[in-house]
């Protein structure tokens, strides 16, 4: 079996690799090309250096400020998902009746599409300012922490189910034992089922960091960046640079390339500093 | 046994492959085949007369053999969509620009059009986008906007007492309008409305009246009193001079409105549209395009003999004579990177639409245009009534129309930036000469990249 692995490797590699080359290398390459030209279409280019990467700081300050709001929303909603999520695990593992159909209802709003639900939490906020006589875009604030709902709504389901997963697969015996030593229920929460989740907790960690700094659908459409872009994040800001003004495409794609980067540093850093708390089972 | 399952497997990965690559040939050389028979692509801006270009694509190629291929970008995302399609081999040969500054950004895609016919024929040559003696964009649709009023609302309050005017006409300056606008606000209930204005949508992407077609008019009037030659480099910054006369409408429109300041961040058009086509108020400011929006709605109260134009008056001096604002922001421009024989396709279909029977026909009463040129009579014009309208006017004696400058805004950043302003100057979280400000600065910056 060795042997003919080793024979046909290339043979069952060159299919995934062929369709990595040209779905995520290639652009990826270009896009970085991209991001040291100015340009209307991206076949007719002309190099200006880092003139771009200067541009996107010094033109104004939407960038800073926009990774500002990103990594203040990236904090709160992914504590807030987590947290939220496992308590949700918790509670839903312990038998009680109608486990199966609270699991489905919590897992829904996932299946909804970002855009969609932005607009419906924008028509549900807007209801609830109204009786402040104001809307969504009156104040940053609320545009702000609407987003942080919507993002919680819509996560928490998900995050749910994969530590449902992990709970589920705690090994009994070590549960018992520490039950027989006389561990309270916080101590085996702490001591024994948290460690014990650690894989889940990595994962789950990682989806929501990055799906939050990432965001852009549900930014879009439930605030657009009103008041002032005061609410808009990474992922919009690039967006409205690029489609905004002639010119500025590069711009756009060199805030992009900015973005990778801080995206692919975040999510490595976690990976590490989660992964070394797991434990062998 | 296993070497064999490991050969089929490969052998399976290798077809599916093959497959794929098989598809994609195939598919590419249709497209080649087509335009060797002679194909033109267009890519059309204006979704709402999406169905009529298919219309229109069947008759020319009944008329003349030629495949005509349209395809048309969602609302508000043409310069995204065509600077994809423009990067693809099968790019559009005919596309359309929005004025001299999309000029700029598509230059090496414009070929030149002085000599096409469709040229010749435009009535008014200054309304082109030219370059250097030579032309890149030909305007095939004149528009008009304006405040659209209600007739039979209006009738109503001139005959309520103590009205402030007897007629429409007789408005025909801001101090006029707003004693009228505010006496029918104070008589709102008996008018049965919920206020003057339909809402003033500032919702981000949905603030184009305002920040746009409504800043069009202190612009133009700062331009035109200033002698600025509109070609040259003086637009790179303005003083905003007539900032007073835009807050004057602005407020206007505020506060006679059907909807609180506070509320307006999360108004569209629509809803405007929607409230006018109600009856729920008298008057909307919008363009002739708008027809087709009030007449859709559901439960449409507004007779079409009672929809009329009032041009937008701001208070200034000698404004009688102020007519509505008529001009384009749609150019027809032909791909320079198109084979010549592409190119000169799209120069006969264009030509075709707007001088042949069956062409000019599809344009008045399917498109609904008001075009430009000479092959058009007096009486071939849209019977919509917003259209005939806007014709009327553009006709009227002793008239000054003011013309659709903000084809010279510094682009939609400038725009966006100017409309969330004055969605904080609604809300009350931001001072007029902050607005004023911002806005000046804005526009120098912004013109800086160009």
């Amino acid at each position: 079996m060795q042997k003919s692995l080793r024979k046909y490797f290339a043979v069952f590699v060159l299919p995934t690799l062929v369709a990595f080359v040209i779905a995520f290398l290639l652009p990826f390459l270009f896009g970085l090309y991209l991001s040291f030209t100015r340009f209307t279409t991206v076949t007719n280019t002309q190099w200006v250096g880092l003139e771009n990467y200067i541009r996107a700081f010094t033109d104004n300050n939407d960038f800073l400020h926009a990774l500002g709001i990103t990594a203040a929303f990236t904090v709160v909603s992914a504590c807030s998902v987590n947290l939220l999520a496992f308590g949700l695990a918790l509670l839903l593992t312990r038998g009680l009746r109608g486990t199966n159909l609270f699991r489905t209802v919590f897992f829904m709003p996932n299946l909804i599409g970002g855009i969609v639900l932005g607009y419906i939490w924008q028509l549900i906020i807007n209801g609830l300012l109204l009786r402040a006589g104001v809307d969504i875009t009156y104040d940053p604030k609320y545009g702000f922490w609407g987003l942080v709902v919507l993002m919680n709504w819509q996560m928490i389901g998900y995050m749910m189910i994969i530590y449902i997963a992990g709970l589920q697969n705690l090994p009994g015996d070590v549960l018992e034992a520490a039950e027989i030593d006389g561990a309270s229920p916080w101590q085996k929460l702490r001591r024994v089922t948290i460690p014990m989740v650690m894989p889940s907790i990595t994962i789950c960690t990682f989806l929501t960091l990055t799906n939050s700094f990432k965001l852009f659908d549900q930014n879009f459409a439930l605030t657009a960046g009103a008041p002032m872009k005061k609410t808009a994040m990474l992922a919009l800001d690039i967006y409205n640079t690029f489609y905004g003004r002639i010119g500025d495409e590069g711009v756009g794609q060199a805030k992009a390339v900015l973005f990778f980067l801080m995206v692919a540093v975040i999510a490595a850093l976690q990976l590490r500093a989660t992964r070394s708390r797991e434990v062998e089972q | 046994m296993k070497k064999l399952a490991a050969l089929t497997l490969a052998f399976c990965l290798v077809l599916a492959l093959g497959g794929c690559r098989g598809n994609t040939g195939s598919s590419g050389s249709s497209t080649t085949a087509v335009q060797k028979n002679g194909a033109i692509y267009y890519l059309n801006f204006k979704p709402e007369v999406a169905e009529v270009y298919q219309k229109i694509a069947e008759a020319y190629q009944k008329e003349t053999g030629v495949e005509l291929r349209v395809v048309t970008a969602a609302s508000g995302t043409y310069e995204q969509t065509l600077k994809s399609e423009m990067a693809k081999s099968d790019a559009p040969t005919l596309f359309q620009i929005n004025g001299p500054l999309g000029y700029l950004n598509w230059k090496d895609y414009c070929a030149d059009l002085s000599d096409t016919e469709l040229y010749r024929h435009l009535k008014d040559k200054s309304l082109a986008v030219t370059s250097g003696g030579k032309v890149y964009g030909i305007p095939y649709v004149v528009e008009g906007y304006g405040i659209i009023y209600n007739n039979a609302i209006l009738q109503k309050y001139f005959e309520t007492e103590g009205a402030k005017a007897a007629s429409a006409e007789q408005i025909n300056s801001f101090s006029k309008l707003q004693e009228v606008v505010e006496d029918m606000t104070a008589k709102k209930e008996q008018l049965g409305i919920d206020g003057v204005f339909a809402c003033t949508s500032l919702k981000p992407g949905e603030d184009w009246r305002w920040q746009t077609h409504l800043a069009n008019i202190p612009i133009s009037y700062e331009w035109m009193q200033g002698g600025v030659n509109l070609t040259g480099e003086e637009t790179r910054e303005i003083a905003f001079s007539y900032n007073e006369n835009f807050k004057n409408i602005f407020d206007l429109y505020l506060k006679n409105s059907t909807v609180a300041p506070k509320l307006l961040g999360s108004k569209q058009v629509m809803d405007s549209m929607a409230e006018f086509a109600l009856g729920k108020c008298a008057m909307v400011q919008n363009g002739n395009w708008a027809w087709n929006d009030i007449k859709g709605i559901e439960g449409n109260t507004v007779k079409e003999e009672d929809i009329h134009f009032l041009p937008i008056y701001t208070g200034m001096e000698a404004e009688e004579t102020q007519g509505l604002c008529i001009g384009t922001e749609n150019f027809f421009c032909i791909n320079a990177k198109a084979s010549e024989d592409d190119q000169k396709r799209a120069a006969d279909f264009i030509c075709w639409l707007f001088s042949s029977e069956t062409g000019k026909k599809l344009v008045t009463e399917e498109l609904g245009f008001i075009a430009p040129f000479d092959t058009f009579s007096a009486d071939e014009h849209p019977n919509d009534p917003l259209a005939g309208e806007v014709a009327a006017w553009m006709n009227k004696e002793g008239v000054r129309n003011i013309g659709w400058n903000f084809t010279l805004f510094p682009g939609q950043t400038f725009k966006d930036h100017f409309g969330s302003a004055l969605l904080q100057y609604a809300q009350g979280n931001m001072s007029w000469d902050e607005v004023v400000a911002r806005t000046v600065d804005d526009w120098k910056v912004q013109s800086a990249s160009r």
